[in-house]
């Protein structure tokens, strides 16, 4: 029956006005629905989804495309008539990263055959689109996205301004200095999608009910039982909520709350009449990041938008009315985009305006939208957080998300999508409505390697952030932790935030130069509080087994010695990697990467039976932790313990309760996640001020200084160190980054993900973990590499890089990543054999340059004069990006 | 009589400072030129009292100074001029009364700086002065950059907020914004505002001054306690009696809200009292026992204290300071308008030539000016018939002249100005009697001519009842110097959008119109133009006085015009544009719908 009315619904819709006009249409909503009496709902449904917009349809087509027919999708108003039927419709391949990329590239193939497989016009052309760079830099960002998409098998080119001006003739070009065109980028109708995915749905099976709203989601036992709407009750299993910018509220509403953190930004788009001549319909979409504005065709005329850099937060405080009734078109507000729109193309002067548009968008912390399951509420998935390129993502997103929810994991590694990558600190509204105020320009702002948010910054902090401090630290921020990056001497001043913004030679780089050095030479202390730190009591032996279980090495070491491990998912991958310090029998102290907390957390209590004894409790906030680098450590340390700190008596990777001056307890541990010599001290926050102090002073004359992050990364780069969130995710596995021997695969035991490896033993890798040192490359005047470069192998394209650094020690740049062996017919992967790898010629393309490179495989022991036994080496890495 | 003397010196001894001023110079009476004289009569915004005199009072001896001698005068700073002035007034009047008489030029020089570096905390004050001094030399090149023309635009600001009790604003007033820009060395115009203790409401108003501040001083110090008392029931009058006969404590009647400018002369305070207890004492006497009728108050009000002017100049006083003071009052004049605002009544008195202007916000968000009071000028034509009926037919051609009362007087009402009162014989009478600076005075002397039915003149106000509802948002009192550059229209907008914030309150539209892309960004480059200008003031009477004085043709703020409006030289300043004087009054729409809903 649905589906009929569906239908029917199409024809209306067309009759009417075919453009968003806000009050009229809801008027005509309204008298629709006292016609016709509403269908009664279901009482039950296996999914149930909320939001009837371009993504909830697109959930809801690709889960009935994998067979799952018992699907029930709630709109509060009418189908597509949210942010969907007012966003601007531009389908773009052209995105910072490659997930997204892919995203969009899914999606574009899908809307184009979407009219073939359902017969609902969905206005797809693919008019491709330009983006204009106006400096040198942007080029440069530019390139690098092209290369990126040109491995992928996506057409684009880098193209001059002359071209430029041949595809588009109303572009004013004197002030461009090159552009990217990409031709099969499209544009649609995104209702008109949004309604043929969910008329594909329909047929297969789903059920659609509009203006339905879902009151809250009803929990039980952590787990999604039913929801609540103003209709009446729905039992379900899994609830998907694609509530676009209200999905913050809608999570919040639960008993037990499920945080997502999103917030909307009003957005404006003008309308324009059309042109003399019409303009075609295969006009190019330009987007001019540089002048902050976009610009399609729309029915002969043009449709022009923007990212301000002043952007309005809106629905703050919760949807209102208040709000909705003041989502006015504020042309004093569109000026600067208007400016520069009239600036790239003069010749609009003279064209009428239709109207301006303002359609609220949903923006997230990080700029990358929010998919999969709440930690904390099983069953309950989320795909919201469009940062505006809701039509872009909803075919990709859709899949992925319903992959998951079928599979248990999508196709791809969505780690950077993941809602887990937050928590509840994430959730203040205020710090969403500040940072989202710098997140929508940011869209359109040069994204050059290394940037850090300016707001809701110094949210967690370790009680020597005001030391530091005061001693030159410059912050990063990760998972709202703040985290030196490096010390500016006092002597030394550093560019105005603005001008440092730089592809090439970044202006800190011989501030940690000699970092560097001083952590080779004497001793550094770094603070690295920021790590998720757990405890982990188990009492009884079978609680033991549940631990061995769950990590993939074997944790029955004697008391006092530290594990590196993985924690893996069925398929062998890394869901987790950390170090466990056993501190007596039934106690066990994990130390996992800043992001993992909500993620491991999740992803431990989801494999604990209820019955467990497990406990296990987040310690985070009760350390202070100092990783003390060099070959002086050990004298600094002994001096202020009296005990004597040679490997001898303390050696690699152990773990020992002891005094650091006047202060007991500190757990001081013999790794430094970097392959150089020294200790972590784990000090109760209450003694760090004490702890720090003390080793600053005894230090001295062992030349001990502060250092940062960025001198911990280019040390654990060049030795090779991966670490997860970037170089290793839950598709990577143990065997392929060479660490086969941190799995007790031959102790017999079992473990998650042990037959995967096992299997993988027999038939061998397709793809490895790879160090690349770049040969001609010009520290001071090439291109730096960052992440995300593509390997080319013989010529042939080979894989990405995951991280990179500059190696102070080999002064040359070092790029880890993973080599695939791909048939160069049929694409086919095929196994990557250490022959394989060492047998290729290698270049590495940094924006369209490319640079040989040499490739190494890990363990290695050449590069370096000194050696050290192979299980001494400690390698676990967990630094962020 | 040299208190007297002292007064005005203090207030004029910041400028003699300049090397080019003779000792002499000061007490003789310049002849102004003739020249000057026509010069004025013809300007834009014409002096009140057309009638050229020879005159040691202040203004016009300024006036009278030859023109290469002003130009070495402060050419602008007219604001902190008059702080300087009101300043080293108020100190001389406690300090020096009782000093002995004979003043070197040097301790003119000196004493002044002294005052006002003692009294007035600014030493930069004194910086700015003699900075400007040495500017002054060059004034071709003189130009002020938007710091400098903040500063002046800003001198005089003052905002009032009605404190809120428990979160809650229960006031119909929320606050008020007021400035004074001068034109008049020292400016003329004064302003007060205060709460009401005894009774509940606030008093607000703008006074404009002729011939000499002395009378708008008077009445801005006096009028509201007059208007306060005229309020009170007949138990706190006597209340109020009984403490003053026992030497107990007083009530206190009002809660001023003064600019640390608008300043009371301490000397006469006694003198004012004792006439206003003289008032109470009689409204005690003449209890009738009904409650107390606003608009009734007002008029007394107004009416009484014009009476006591007019007394106490006849009566004179021992203490030749006073006397010369009260006489000074009385032979110079004021307009008034005054608005009480309780609740949602709001009642205007004025006298004279000023004007209360309420903003109403309309539905659709635009604004409208309602007009709450009268001018009393030749302009309205009832109050020319009024003149006429008043006096005999004969001299219904003299009466007005020139648009002009006795073709002397533009505001057909006023405080003060005997001169339009008094029989000749009175006139005569006290002048004689008076101080000798009377005597010598020009003006004071001047009979006008025609003058055979006197009183020509009346204080007595026309009080305009207006019912405050929600829409009505704001009430801008302002001296003609406001009104003669700006149309209501553009005030009330101007506050109006000031006051909300341009971006709420009138939002573009396109809606129907035929709009090119180049027309509207045309249009918006000018409305941030007008946007960054509001965005400088904190104040919408500041605001205001930009538009005033700035305004291009195309309504928008134009800082070179703004620029050269206030580095002209005092004596040209007058020509260009009058004293200023705004209060504008915000009022609390969620507190007046609730009394709209209540009496529902």
């Amino acid at each position: 029956i649905m589906f009929f009315r569906l239908l029917c619904d199409i024809p209306w819709r067309r009759a009417s006005q075919r453009w968003p006009n806000r009050s009229p249409s809801r008027r005509s909503i309204s008298t629709v629905s006292e016609s016709s009496p509403p269908v009664s709902l279901p009482t039950h449904a296996q999914v149930v989804i909320c939001g009837g917009g371009i993504i909830g349809t697109s959930v809801a087509y690709h889960l009935s495309k994998l067979g799952w027919k018992d699907i029930l999708l709630l709109e509060q108003g009418r189908l597509a008539a949210g942010s969907t039927r007012f966003c601007a419709g531009i389908v773009s391949s052209a995105r910072n990263f490659t997930l997204e990329q892919k995203m969009a590239n899914y999606s574009n193939k899908l809307y184009q055959q979407l009219e073939q497989e359902t017969g609902i016009q969905t206005g797809y052309i693919r008019t491709g689109s330009i983006f204009l760079a106006q400096t040198q830099d942007r080029l440069i960002s530019l390139k690098r996205i092209n290369s990126r998409l040109s491995v992928m098998g996506i057409p684009s080119e880098i193209i001059s301004p002359k071209r430029v001006a041949e595809l588009s003739p109303l572009i004013s070009i004197h002030d461009l200095v090159g552009a990217m065109h990409v031709p099969e980028d499209a544009v649609v109708s995104a209702a008109d999608v949004a309604l043929a995915l969910a008329s594909a749905a329909c047929q297969n099976g789903v059920q659609i009910r509009d203006r339905t709203s879902v009151i809250h989601v009803k929990v039980k036992k952590g787990r999604v039982t039913g929801v609540e709407t103003d209709r009446g009750c729905i039992e379900c299993q899994y609830f998907v909520s694609c509530a676009g910018q209200w999905a913050y509220e809608l999570g919040l509403s639960n008993e037990e709350p499920v945080s997502i953190p999103l917030h909307a930004c009003e957005h404006f788009y003008l309308l324009t009449r059309p042109l003399e001549t019409p303009l075609q319909s295969s006009t190019p979409t330009i987007v001019d990041a540089d002048g902050r504005i976009y610009v399609r065709n729309w029915q002969g005329g043009i449709l022009s938008g923007g990212f301000e850099k002043n952007p309005k937060p809106i629905f703050t405080e919760g949807k209102n009315q208040l709000d909705i009734q003041n989502l006015h078109e504020d042309w004093d507000h569109f000026e600067p985009l208007l400016s520069s729109l009239l600036r790239r193309m003069p010749t609009l002067e003279a064209l009428e305006i239709m109207k301006l548009v303002n359609c609220p968008e949903s923006f997230t912390p990080d700029m990358r939208c929010i998919m999969g399951e709440s930690p904390t509420v099983q069953g309950y998935f989320v795909l919201a957080g469009m940062n505006s390129a809701g039509t872009s993502f909803a075919g990709g997103a859709g899949k992925y998300l319903a992959e998951w929810m079928v599979h248990g994991y999508p196709s791809e590694n969505v780690w950077d999508l993941d809602l887990k990558r937050f928590g509840a600190l994430q959730s203040s509204r205020t710090f969403l409505r500040h940072r989202v105020m710098e997140v929508m320009p940011l869209l359109y702002d040069l994204k050059v390697p290394r940037w850090d948010f300016l707001t809701g910054r110094q949210l967690r902090t370790s009680p020597l952030y005001d030391r530091l401090d005061a001693q030159g630290a410059r912050w990063m921020e990760k998972h709202g932790f703040e985290r030196p990056k490096y010390f500016v001497p006092p002597d030394k001043d550093l560019l105005a935030l603005e001008q440092s913004k730089t592809f090439y030679k970044p202006d800190w780089f011989d501030i940690v130069e000699s970092e560097v050095k001083c952590c080779k030479e004497a001793v550094c202390v770094i603070d690295m509080s920021s790590f998720t730190k757990f405890e982990i009591i188990s009492p009884e032996a079978e609680d033991f087994e549940l631990l061995q279980y769950l990590f993939s090495n074997d944790l029955d070491v004697p008391v006092g010695h530290i594990v590196h491990t993985g924690m893996l998912n069925e398929g062998g991958g890394y869901e987790n990697d950390c170090s466990i310090a056993r501190l007596s029998r039934s106690s066990f102290f994990m130390i996992s990467p800043t992001d993992q907390q909500v993620h491991c957390w999740a992803w431990l209590k989801k494999h604990m039976p209820e019955n467990s004894n497990l406990l296990l409790e987040d310690v985070t906030w009760k350390y202070t932790a100092l990783n003390l680098i060099g070959p002086r450590a050990m004298d600094v340390l002994s001096e202020l313990s009296y005990a004597p700190m040679t490997p001898d008596h303390f050696p690699s990777l152990f773990c020992k309760e002891m005094s650091v001056g006047y202060a007991n307890g500190i757990r001081v541990m013999s790794m430094t996640h970097t392959g150089e010599p020294g200790f972590m001290l784990y000090i109760p926050i209450e003694y760090a001020l004490h702890v720090y102090n003390e080793l600053m002073s005894v230090g001295q004359k062992y030349g001990i200084r502060n250092a940062g992050y960025y001198a911990l990364r280019s040390l654990r780069i060049e030795k090779f160190f991966a670490f997860w969130g970037q170089d290793l995710n839950t598709f990577t596995t143990p065997l392929e980054c060479g660490r086969e021997f941190r799995v007790k695969l031959d102790k017999g035991m079992d473990f998650i993900g042990r037959d995967a490896l096992l299997q993988q033993r027999q038939n061998g890798v397709y793809k490895r973990f790879t160090m690349f040192i770049l040969e001609d490359h010009d520290t001071d005047l090439d291109l730096w590499p960052w992440w995300g470069e593509p390997i080319y192998r013989n010529g042939q394209y080979v894989g990405m890089t995951t991280s990179s650094a500059y190696s102070y020690t080999l002064e040359r740049h070092v790029c880890l990543g993973f080599v695939h062996n791909f048939n160069q017919e049929t694409g086919e992967q095929l196994v990557v054999t250490p022959d394989f790898i060492n047998r290729g010629e290698y270049e590495i393309d940094i924006a369209g340059q490319r640079f040989q490179a040499k490739a190494k495989l890990y363990p290695f022991s050449s590069l370096f004069t000194y050696k050290r036994r192979k299980d001494e080496i400690e390698m676990s890495d967990f630094q962020g990006k | 009589m040299w208190c007297g003397m002292w007064e005005e010196f203090g207030a004029r001894a910041p400028e003699f400072i300049g090397p080019s001023v003779s000792c002499e110079s000061v007490g003789d009476c310049v002849p102004c030129s003739p020249d000057l004289a026509r010069r004025m009569c013809v300007c834009p915004g014409s002096r009140r009292i057309g009638i050229p005199v020879r005159s040691s009072s202040l203004p016009l001896y300024s006036d009278a100074m030859s023109a290469p001698t002003q130009l070495l005068f402060p050419l602008i700073r007219n604001c902190e001029l008059s702080r300087i002035c009101g300043t080293a007034c108020y100190c001389h009047h406690s300090h020096l009364c009782c000093s002995p008489p004979p003043f070197p030029l040097s301790r003119l020089r000196y004493t002044p700086q002294k005052a006002f570096s003692t009294f007035c905390r600014p030493k930069d004050h004194f910086w700015q002065y003699t900075h400007t001094r040495r500017y002054a030399t060059t004034p071709q090149r003189f130009y002020l950059t938007p710091p400098q023309v903040n500063s002046i635009l800003k001198a005089n600001e003052y905002s009032f907020k009605v404190p809120e009790f428990d979160g809650k604003n229960v006031s119909s007033v929320l606050g008020f914004d007021s400035n004074q820009l001068p034109a008049n060395a020292p400016i003329e115009d004064r302003r007060s505002a205060a709460t009401c203790l005894q009774t509940r409401g606030m008093l607000l108003g703008v006074f404009d001054g002729h011939a000499g501040c002395a009378c708008s001083q008077a009445v801005s110090e006096r009028l509201f306690y007059y208007i306060a008392v005229s309020l009170l029931p007949h138990e706190t009058l006597l209340e109020i009696e009984n403490a003053v006969e026992s030497g107990r404590a007083l009530l206190p009647i009002l809660q001023w809200h003064k600019h640390p400018n608008d300043y009371f002369s301490r000397e006469a305070s006694k003198l004012y009292f004792n006439s206003l207890r003289t008032y109470w004492q009689e409204l005690i006497d003449l209890n009738t026992g009904e409650t107390t009728d606003v608009k009734e108050a007002l008029i007394n009000a107004f009416k009484r204290l014009d009476n006591d002017i007019s007394l106490e100049a006849q009566v004179g006083d021992p203490n030749s300071f006073l006397n010369y003071l009260v006489l000074r009052v009385a032979f110079s004049g004021a307009t008034a308008c005054v608005a009480h605002v309780d609740g949602v009544d709001l009642h205007v008195a004025n006298t004279g030539d000023s004007r209360a202007m309420l903003g109403v916000q309309e539905e659709d968000g635009s604004w409208s000016a309602v007009t709450l009071s009268n001018d009393h000028n030749a302009q309205n034509e009832s109050e020319v018939e009024r003149l006429k009926l008043e006096h005999p037919k004969a001299e219904a051609k003299s009466v007005v002249k020139q648009d002009r009362l006795l073709g002397l007087l533009m505001p057909f009402r006023a405080f003060g100005d005997v001169k339009f009162k008094w029989s000749i014989e009175l006139q005569k009478r006290v002048i004689e009697s008076g101080p000798d600076q009377l005597n010598d005075n020009e003006y004071t002397k001047f009979i006008p001519p025609n003058y055979y039915t006197p009183p020509y003149l009346t204080a007595e106000p026309e009080v305009i009842y207006h019912r405050l509802r929600p829409q009505d948002k704001f009430l801008v009192l302002a001296t003609d110097g406001l009104w003669e550059t700006m149309h209501r229209q553009d005030v009330v907008k101007i506050v109006g959008e000031y006051l909300t914030g341009v971006h709420q309150q009138s939002p573009i539209s396109v809606g129907g119109y035929k709009v090119t892309l180049g027309q509207m960004h045309g249009l918006l480059a000018e409305r941030r133009a007008k946007i960054s200008s509001a965005f400088e003031d904190q104040n919408a009477a500041t605001h205001l006085i930009r538009h005033a004085v700035g305004n291009n043709e195309f309504g928008a703020v134009d800082h070179e015009r703004l620029s050269k409006m206030l580095s002209l030289p005092e004596e040209l300043a007058r020509m260009y544009r009058d004293d200023i004087t705004i209060i504008v009054v915000q009022f609390n729409s969620h507190v007046v719908g609730a009394y709209q809903n209540q009496e529902q």
